[in-house]
């Protein structure tokens, strides 16, 4: 036992009531209860906050996701209000009173039943909660590809996207486009993932879930949007300095609409007279060993496809706004506007660097 | 204060404690075991999957010589270890040295090898899968083997010098076992590399 | 000095011992003590330095597109920050925790192999020290180096040569695996301690709990530790003698990094939180005045965790592409290690119940523990659901999950195990209204912190970015998320005041100040170098009760 001026200094702490229980646990749990309730009220129907909710799926995938998650968050809490009530509920209902007479109490030390109780249900809405799993699993990963699907494959690059659309003759960078799916006559899109340097992970949370781009290795998946307008998204697997800039745009168009942009971006580059300096300037510096200019001499792989690129919403896998400055400041130095980026500083000097500039903004 | 801790309750005979030198090694052999089973996994893992360069079939043979002496090593310091714990030192000295003695040649066996494949056959670490997942796998029980070895000439020499008794027994033993488990890494090795894998 | 060794001042009264002399008897020192606290000394100092990391990320992370630091800078802290807590903070406390505590838990003089203990802990530091020194020197032949930036767990192929230049990544791979040879030792020194040199009458079946725990905790860092070994010694292959494990271009396998990781990194989450499970089978019930609830099925379902937790790994990885039977096999056997972790909650729940409950600043830790881990878990659940985890993985969902459970749940523990075993380790408490401050303080704050990121992944944020624009609704959660960091900085600055003032001025505590019922508090406070006068004798896992209860002994009822 605690001896003298120890034991003392205990008992005294007790006699004064300096501890409570609504103090220790039932404030606490309040707190959080209203902080996560605000914050849940916060979230529920702005605008910005749907741009790329988990629970606010438009696509097949997606929307399993979101059935089998209600059903976990379902049980989950369920769990929760029972456990945490038990918790809380002890620690109010059995704290030391502060008229104790000091005596221990009643010592429990198990019950068979009770074990085999709380290890037989906690099994069985494991049962449960797996055959929903597995079912979800195959589900969206055995998915049958119809005719009308489009094929696309996404290379990642550090750090940015290559989109090709091997059937349609495309290709082009950091956007995809795809049309709207309609039930009556499917037209999902099948996406081939690769990647060119380290491992990449394509995120697209309103319209499935996501799925890793890994060198040596071509993964696949679909999506079937139901809805158009623009999805966000971005790489979700850590690739070096600037994994925070590799955003992903998904525009999902009605079908008239994505035929247009396929026709569109299979012509040729633009060949605007206007802009022959810049196109010299283009063709004449290192830019023809990354990029490729469909329709001139420029074929390089290593960064993207620049034949159309004015069609696209930003630059630089959506580090900067697609405007004539941004370009400007991009290609002047490259490593101010997305620190750690491959691309080199040119080193042009100001006329060549606006004619070039001049050249790039015509090619729609 | 310290409770007169004669008895704590009514006293309960003593049940008898494992030597604790044996469950430290059986320890680390536990954890070696893992060590190894990476690289094994790694070496089925990419079985076939080279894209240029030597094979398995063209360049590797059995090693039946050296795997003998060795597997024998295990025999001679089995024995080692038994005339220590009769007594018997010189007897001991004598199986002791023989394990050393096949050891080194296993390892003069392997050299051979790596001589061979190295500048006859151009496999390197460098060369191709197999030659990566080859060199390491058994570069990391040649390094046990080395490991081993050193110990056991630095016993040689303690018993040369007169100072190993039959109480020591149990640390001879010790390290035996340390040496039977790299002898058998060996039986794996031998079966994946040279049998199976190729 | 005096505080800490009344027996050697009882032996050699007039010798002044010279701050040098000190000095050289901490650094050779064997005594299972002394190396136990050193490893918890060590750890917290390196808590701290990972704090200020994190301070760092989460100052940047307050507004969209931050400028506080460049992403190289950010990255780094990144990794740094995982990798230091997990290895040098987690590990070293833990396994100074049991260093201290098993030992005199089983009533042994020591443990088995007192130089290998020495050896193991000062490789642990040494492996510290190394990482630290990336700062200075990864510079190399590049220029391109510093501290490592490649994520905790390095995946492969950013940590080939070619992605990453220096020796920054080299510091990474080396440290862990100078101190991955410590922590084996140190395993392997524990199993061979408690299963040697347990005093007379303690069968495996009388043994406390901690010992327990610890001992399947030493069986699974011998089994996990290693693979990590084996992988970055393949790394190191790879990038210095241009092996091909990892060389995509050569046909080897990025996916094989990621299997050989999480084979050790699972387990190693077990290693890690199965101690603050310990701590908590400890103190839990000695304030709630009961015995444990269920002893043998607690032990039964520390095992069960061992088993299943080996096989679960590929939870880390449903986002790879695995075939669907990889998938819902992983999904399961995730879901089934969720019941033995839940048993062992019900159990606490069990022992609390019907209890006379103190609230002393190691049962307020251990009940914020309670709470905190019951979220983990169930968010751990929900990521096992593979489905579900393809949406949250790699998300801020994961990062406020695993921070619930290393933070809400171990670190919690630690906080509890300190405040109940620093009067044994010190004579002194230490003082109960700075340890509510420190509590209040960092409930409000870890929660503040940590529970907004589970929005802010459900709604699109992946992990490990340095910047987030605006607009995209990420805004709030970042604040919320940054805010916290302010009281748990002032938790643990009244932490350490307390520490400091408690080690000089703090009320004496005497041999039993808790009124507890194992054998550490059966010698005084602190210990003398050889624990107890006599070897112990037990006769139940309660060897205190059975003294202070003679009429009513748990030797009984077992």
């Amino acid at each position: 036992m605690p001896t003298g001026p120890v034991r003392a200094y205990w008992v005294g702490r007790w006699r004064e009531g300096r501890t409570s229980a609504w103090g220790s646990r039932v404030r606490p749990a309040i707190l959080l209860a209203v902080t996560l309730g605000a914050v849940a009220v916060a979230s529920a129907g702005d605008d910005t906050t749907r741009t790329s909710s988990v629970f606010a799926p438009v696509s097949g995938p997606a929307d399993a996701v979101y059935r089998v998650a209600t059903l976990a968050l379902a049980i989950t809490g369920a769990i929760f209000v029972v456990v945490g009530g038990l918790l809380a509920y002890s620690v109010v209902r059995f704290r030391r009173r502060p008229d104790d007479d000091g005596t221990e109490p009643a010592q429990v030390y198990g019950s068979e039943q009770v074990e085999l109780a709380w290890t037989v249900i906690p099994i069985l809405v494991v049962i449960v909660l797996c055959l929903v799993t597995a079912r979800t699993v195959y589900d969206v990963q055995g998915a049958q590809k119809p005719a009308g699907a489009i094929d696309v494959t996404i290379v990642g690059h550090q750090w940015w996207w290559e989109v090709r659309y091997p059937a349609l003759g495309i290709v082009t960078a950091n956007e995809l486009h795809v049309p709207v799916s309609d039930s009556a006559d499917p037209t999902p899109t099948f996406m081939a993932l690769e990647s060119a340097d380290v491992v990449h992970s394509f995120w697209v949370p309103r319209l499935a879930g996501k799925t890793d781009l890994i060198p040596n290795r071509t993964n696949h998946m679909w999506i079937e949007p139901r809805e158009t307008g623009l999805f966000l998204g971005q790489c979700a697997e850590y690739c070096g300095t600037q994994h925070a800039h590799m955003l992903l745009r998904v525009y999902v168009q009605p079908r008239a609409e994505f035929d247009r942009w396929v026709a569109a971006q299979r012509r040729p580059a633009a060949a605007d007279p206007a802009a022959a300096d810049g196109r010299r300037v283009f063709e004449t510096t290192a830019c023809v060993n990354c990029h490729t200019v469909r329709g001139t001499v420029a074929t390089g792989r290593f960064g993207p496809d620049l034949t159309h690129l004015m069609s696209r919403a930003t630059l630089v896998a959506g580090a900067a706004p697609m405007t004539r400055a941004s370009l400007h400041a991009w290609i002047d130095d490259p490593d101010r506007v997305k620190p750690g980026a491959l691309m080199p500083a040119m080193k042009l000097d100001a006329p060549a660097l606006d004619q070039l500039v001049g050249y790039l903004a015509t090619l729609e | 204060m310290t409770t007169a801790t004669g008895a704590i309750g009514a006293v309960v005979p003593a049940s008898p404690r494992p030597d604790r030198g044996q469950v430290g090694i059986l320890g680390l052999i536990l954890a070696e075991s893992a060590v190894f089973s990476i690289f094994i996994a790694a070496y089925v893992y990419y079985v076939g999957k080279s894209l240029t360069g030597p094979t398995p079939g063209q360049v590797l043979d059995l090693p039946i010589i050296i795997s003998v002496l060795l597997w024998s090593s295990s025999v001679t310091i089995h024995l080692a270890v038994r005339a220590l714990r009769a007594g018997l030192v010189s007897a001991f000295t004598l199986w002791w040295f023989l394990t050393i003695l096949l050891g080194t040649l296993f390892l003069i066996g392997t050299g051979a090898e790596w001589y061979r494949l190295i500048y006859h056959d151009r496999l390197t670490i460098r060369t191709n899968l197999f030659g990566t997942t080859f060199y390491s796998l058994v570069g990391l029980h040649a390094s046990h083997v080395i490991v081993g070895l050193v110990l056991m000439t630095v016993g040689l020499v303690l018993a040369l010098e007169g100072h190993v008794r039959a109480a020591h027994a149990r640390r001879a033993e010790v390290l035996s076992l340390y040496w039977h488990f790299v002898d058998a890494v060996w039986v794996v090795v031998f079966l994946v590399v040279y049998v199976v894998g190729r | 000095m005096a505080v800490l060794d009344p027996t050697l001042a009882a032996i050699r009264p007039a010798e002044r011992t010279s701050a040098l002399a000190t000095l050289h008897e901490w650094v050779v020192t064997v005594d299972h003590k002394r190396l136990g606290l050193m490893y918890i000394a060590s750890g917290l100092t390196f808590f701290l330095v990972a704090g200020i990391e994190a301070t760092i990320m989460r100052i940047q992370l307050v507004v969209p597109e931050n400028h506080f630091v460049s992403p190289q800078v950010f990255n780094r802290m990144m990794t740094m920050h995982g990798t230091t807590m997990v290895f040098f903070v987690g590990m070293p406390i833990l396994l100074g925790f049991a260093n201290y505590l098993v030992p005199l838990m089983i009533g042994a003089r020591d443990m088995a192999f007192p130089r290998l203990n020495a050896f193991s802990f000062w490789m642990s530091l040494f492996g510290s020290l190394l990482l630290y020194f990336s700062f200075l020197g990864a510079e190399g032949l590049y220029g391109g180096g510093n501290a490592p930036d490649v994520g905790w767990f390095a995946y492969a192929p950013l940590t080939a040569r070619v992605f990453s230049r220096g020796n920054s990544t080299d510091y990474w791979t080396l440290s862990l695996l100078v101190s991955g040879i410590g922590s084996i030792g140190t395993a392997v020194n524990l199993i061979a301690t408690i299963l040697c040199l347990r005093c007379e009458g303690m069968t495996l079946g009388k043994m406390p709990l901690l010992v327990w725990l610890n001992f399947v905790v030493a069986c699974m860092i011998l089994v996990a530790i290693s693979p990590l070994t084996a992988a970055q010694i393949m790394l190191l292959l790879d990038r210095f003698l241009g092996a091909h494990f990892f060389d995509t271009q050569a046909g080897g396998s990025a996916v094989l990094w990621q299997h050989f990781f999480w084979i050790f990194g699972h387990p190693e989450v077990y290693v890690l939180m199965l101690p603050g499970f310990a701590f908590a089978s400890e103190i839990i019930p000695v304030f709630s005045r009961k015995v444990i609830f269920g002893y043998p099925f607690m032990v039964a379902a520390t095992v069960a965790i061992a088993f299943i937790g080996l096989g679960v790994w590929a939870h880390h990885m449903f986002t790879v592409g695995m075939a669907p039977a990889g998938n819902a096999f992983f999904a399961v056997s995730t879901m089934l290690v969720a019941v033995p972790t839940g048993i062992k909650i019900f159990n606490w729940l069990a022992t609390l119940w019907g209890g006379k409950i103190r609230f002393a600043t190691p049962m307020l830790f251990c009940l914020g523990f309670l709470f905190q881990f019951l979220c983990a878990g169930l968010t751990g659940v929900m990521l096992a659901v593979a489905p579900f985890d393809w949406q949250l993985s790699d998300s801020y969902f994961v990062v406020a999950h695993f921070h619930y459970v290393l933070i809400g749940g171990l670190l919690f523990t630690i906080f509890a195990a300190i405040y109940y075993w620093f009067p044994k380790a010190t004579g002194r408490l230490l003082d109960e209204t700075l340890g509510r401050w420190h509590f209040w303080l960092f409930v409000i704050g870890f929660n503040l912190t940590f529970a907004p990121q589970h929005f802010a992944g459900l709604i699109g944020m992946p992990r490990r970015i340095y910047t987030y624009q605006a607009g995209r609704g990420f805004e709030v959660w970042n604040q919320l998320s940054s805010a916290g960091v302010v009281f748990q900085l002032a938790a643990i600055l009244v932490f350490l005041w307390n520490l400091g003032r408690s080690l000089v001025r703090g009320e004496p505590a005497g041999d039993d100040p808790w009124d507890a019922w194992t054998l550490e508090w059966t010698t005084t406070s602190p210990p003398p170098a050889y624990n107890f006068e006599t070897p112990p004798v037990v006769r139940s896992r309660r060897p205190l009760w059975d003294v202070k209860h003679p009429e009513d002994p748990d030797w009984r009822y077992e």
